[in-house]
């Protein structure tokens, strides 16, 4: 085990190194730029192939081919670059490509985008939120796994602090539990064979061995996610036992959340925070569970409010559910605000557990 | 009785024909014309009359592939009219 | 005719002859397919897969699929196989040929899927120089929504979203994708061809060949435009169609081998069938200066639209 000091955009493209990612494509923006840089530099060190390119229509649509191989491939942008990916993140996803997708965003606003998508169809995808670097390569390799496991795309949720800041860690191969072959895949090894294979989110296969169909299909798939949900929830709670109030926060936010509860646990202050690691699927249960008795339940986000209707849901109206977030950026817009603050933080928790208002 | 050296011939899947009728001015020598029948599908389909070449004109005009081509091992008389 | 003509029966092969031509294209499992009376693409199909078979690549080639009419072919298709969005076959064919450089990738995409939603991802697969075959089977119109207008229609044309015949004015100009993608130093192989008539069929069947043989030695992004007929779409009589074709898209999108590169091969029918765009010699810089002058028009627009 070696660490090293890394900023976060080279530990996540060591990480999708280690998992044996080889084949990347993507377009640059802040601040997922770095990412396309350190992945376009490693990649073909180690035989595998980084492309600039076009546009992100392109960079998604060149992973799919990669992936349609059986190779490891990802892609990735800000929420903005990904917002322009949603028609093949939807089909990836009814093709069962195991696609593994970097959000490096521009704060937490594209929480939506990342549980809900823009995209059509019943398609969802895993969504995991690292709160720092060392958290992220151990999630950046979860990520290709469980697409694997699940034929089923995989979002790492980053942000500009992930992204800039930089930690010393360890980014040896993880070992996980082994995957079935990837007999779906395409070689072209079968043409003129009867037995030639097809990679396709319509669900058709060849006439003399036809898949289920359209409808089928869409059928199909969907039953997958209830799957995901009962076994992929990730979420770290803390200081709940006897919590009079809740904080939920998720990615780089959560750890300074978590900081301040601590805090403020140590003066006495009965508050506990959950920390959803996994953002889809959501862990309604754990917020559920925390929401048991306490007076109110804060949700921490730096954006409009997103992550707050999933918190709703899993509190199912046992408790106050109180916005203390807000949209905060610094002046270009891409990077951190003022908000993201221990201090500032720690007052809106306390506004809340006084029974002050909340700060617009 | 009028005859005519013939080369080659071709099978016609009739059933599977869609009656677009792209084959009958493909074929150099002119000797294909539309039944006045129509097959299962309610399409007139081709009629072979002597003198084919067997060039392959009309499976490779023909969209729904209902042509197969053969050559004659020794060429034969065939009749042009009835 | 005096008397009624012979016939010859053709239910079956007769005994003493050999087989010269056979019904099913080899790597298709069923003849059968849905696509209307006297559409060019089964034509198209068969040249493309006849070549592949020819040149014995079979088990060594991925398809990527773009979405149109012919998309029913990627069921019937003998080959390892990709489907692709509606544009996108480009990049998906470049991220299958960067993990198995050395497969035979090849796309087929319709003029509406590459020329219209996709252009910027075969342009910029073309300038990467992906070596790649694409096949773009262009009837100028979208057939499988029942008749509109694409980047490639000529002016004059009617479809159901130009019902007096698409105006330069108030449409735009067509897209002469082939002259385009030639103009690119990525591209080594650009040719037109199409399936109206039977020499015309041979003629782009060594187009095809041309193409496929240029990706195995590593040229360079290789593209064949097929001009195919759509009697549907142009609503004209399905015997009509070759006739149609030639008339229209024909003028504009002329026939011929657009770019090869110099050591591509033997030059013959390029410099013969094919003379007056043929460039046996051309380069990329040749082909820039050279092909494209005949078409190089102080006016701008396309002229030769419809002859009606
Ligand atoms: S093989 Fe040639 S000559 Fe014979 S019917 Fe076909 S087109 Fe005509
Ligand atoms: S070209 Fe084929 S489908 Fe068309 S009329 Fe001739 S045999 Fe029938």
């Amino acid at each position: 085990m070696t660490r090293r000091l890394m900023e976060g955009s080279e530990a996540m493209a060591e990480a999708a190194v280690a998992s044996g990612c080889r084949f990347f494509a993507g377009y640059p923006m802040t601040p997922f730029t770095e990412l396309l840089e350190h992945l376009a530099r490693r990649l073909p060190e180690v035989g595998g192939v980084c492309i600039n390119a076009e546009s992100e229509l392109e960079a998604v649509g060149m992973a799919w081919g990669a992936l349609a191989t059986g190779a490891r491939a990802a892609t990735g942008s800000t929420g903005q670059g990904l917002s322009l990916m949603q028609e093949s993140f939807s089909e990836i996803t009814l093709a069962e490509l195991p696609l593994v997708v970097f959000n490096m965003a521009r704060g937490q606003s594209d929480y939506f985008q990342a549980t809900r998508g823009g995209g059509h169809g019943d398609y969802r995808h895993i969504v995991l939120a690292p709160m720092d670097i060392a958290e992220a390569v151990e999630l950046t390799q979860l990520a290709f796994h469980l697409a694997d496991r699940w034929r089923n795309p995989v979002l790492v949720y980053g942000d500009y602090l992930l992204a800039h800041t930089a930690e010393a860690v360890d980014v040896s191969p993880m070992t996980f539990a082994p995957l079935p072959p990837k007999d779906w895949a395409v070689d072209g090894s079968l043409g003129g064979t009867s037995r030639s294979r097809t990679v396709s989110s319509l669900g058709v296969g060849k006439v003399n061995r036809p898949g289920g169909g359209i409808p089928a299909h869409f059928e199909a798939v969907v039953p997958k996610q209830a799957a995901i949900t009962a076994e992929e929830v990730r979420v770290e709670t803390g200081f709940l036992d006897d919590a009079q109030h809740v904080v939920v926060a998720f990615g780089t936010p959560a750890k300074f959340v978590r900081y301040v509860v601590g805090q403020l646990r140590a003066e006495g202050v009965h508050v506990g925070f959950v920390r959803p690691i996994s953002l889809w699927p959501f862990p309604y249960e754990a917020v559920a569970a925390a929401a048991e008795g306490v007076r109110s339940v804060m949700v921490f986000e730096i954006n409009g409010g997103q992550m707050v209707d999933d918190v709703r849901i899993g509190v199912q109206g046992k408790a106050p559910v109180v916005s203390i977030g807000g949209i905060s950026t610094d002046g270009s817009g891409f990077g951190v605000g003022p908000l993201l603050d221990v201090e500032v933080i720690r007052g809106r928790v306390e506004a809340v557990v006084s029974g002050q208002e909340v700060p617009a | 009785m009028t005859t005519v050296l013939t080369r080659g011939t071709v099978t016609i899947d009739v059933e599977g024909c869609k009656g677009c009728e792209l084959c009958i001015p493909a074929c150099p020598p002119r000797v294909l014309t539309m039944s006045a029948e129509v097959n299962g599908l309610g399409f007139r389909y081709p009629q072979l009359h002597a003198g084919c070449t067997g060039c392959r004109a009309c499976l490779d005009m023909c969209p729904d592939f209902v042509f197969e081509v053969y050559k004659y091992d020794t060429p034969v008389e065939l009749e042009v009219e009835q | 005719m005096t008397a009624e003509r012979s016939i010859v029966p053709t239910g079956s092969p007769p005994a003493s002859a050999h087989r010269v031509a056979e019904l099913t294209p080899d790597l298709l499992l069923t003849e059968e397919h849905q696509m209307c009376p006297g559409c060019g693409e089964p034509l198209a199909l068969r040249v493309l897969l006849d070549t592949l078979s020819q040149l014995g690549v079979a088990q060594r080639t991925v398809a990527v699929m773009g979405i149109g009419c012919y998309t029913s072919f990627s069921g019937t298709m003998d080959l390892d196989l990709v489907q692709a969005l509606h544009g996108r076959a480009p990049s998906v064919a470049t991220g299958v040929k960067r993990m198995l450089p050395d497969r035979v990738v090849f796309t087929m995409q319709g003029d509406g899927d590459m020329v219209n939603e996709g252009l910027q991802e075969v342009v910029h697969t073309a300038a990467r120089g992906e070596s790649v075959t694409a096949v773009l089977l262009n009837n100028g119109v979208f057939g499988e929504t029942g008749g509109h207008m694409t980047a490639t229609s000529v002016i004059g044309q009617r479809t159901k979203n130009t019902l007096e015949g698409r105006d330069a004015e108030y449409h735009g100009h067509p897209i002469r994708i082939g002259d385009l993608l030639a103009t690119l130093d990525g591209s080594a192989y650009v040719a037109r061809g199409s399936v109206h008539n039977a020499g015309a069929v041979a003629r782009t069947k060594r187009m095809v060949r041309r193409a496929f043989e240029s990706q195995l030695r590593g040229e360079g992004f290789s593209f064949v435009e097929i001009l195919t007929m759509c009697p549907t779409g142009w609503f004209v009589p399905t015997a009509e169609g070759p006739g149609y074709m030639d008339d229209t898209l024909g003028q504009v999108h002329t026939m011929g081998e657009l770019k090869a590169r110099p050591g591509g091969g033997p030059s013959d029918h390029a410099s013969g069938a094919l003379a007056p765009e043929a460039r046996p010699g051309g380069g990329p810089s040749d082909h820039a200066s050279g092909a494209l002058a005949p078409e190089a028009r102080p006016g701008g627009g396309p002229e030769g639209g419809v002859g009606r």
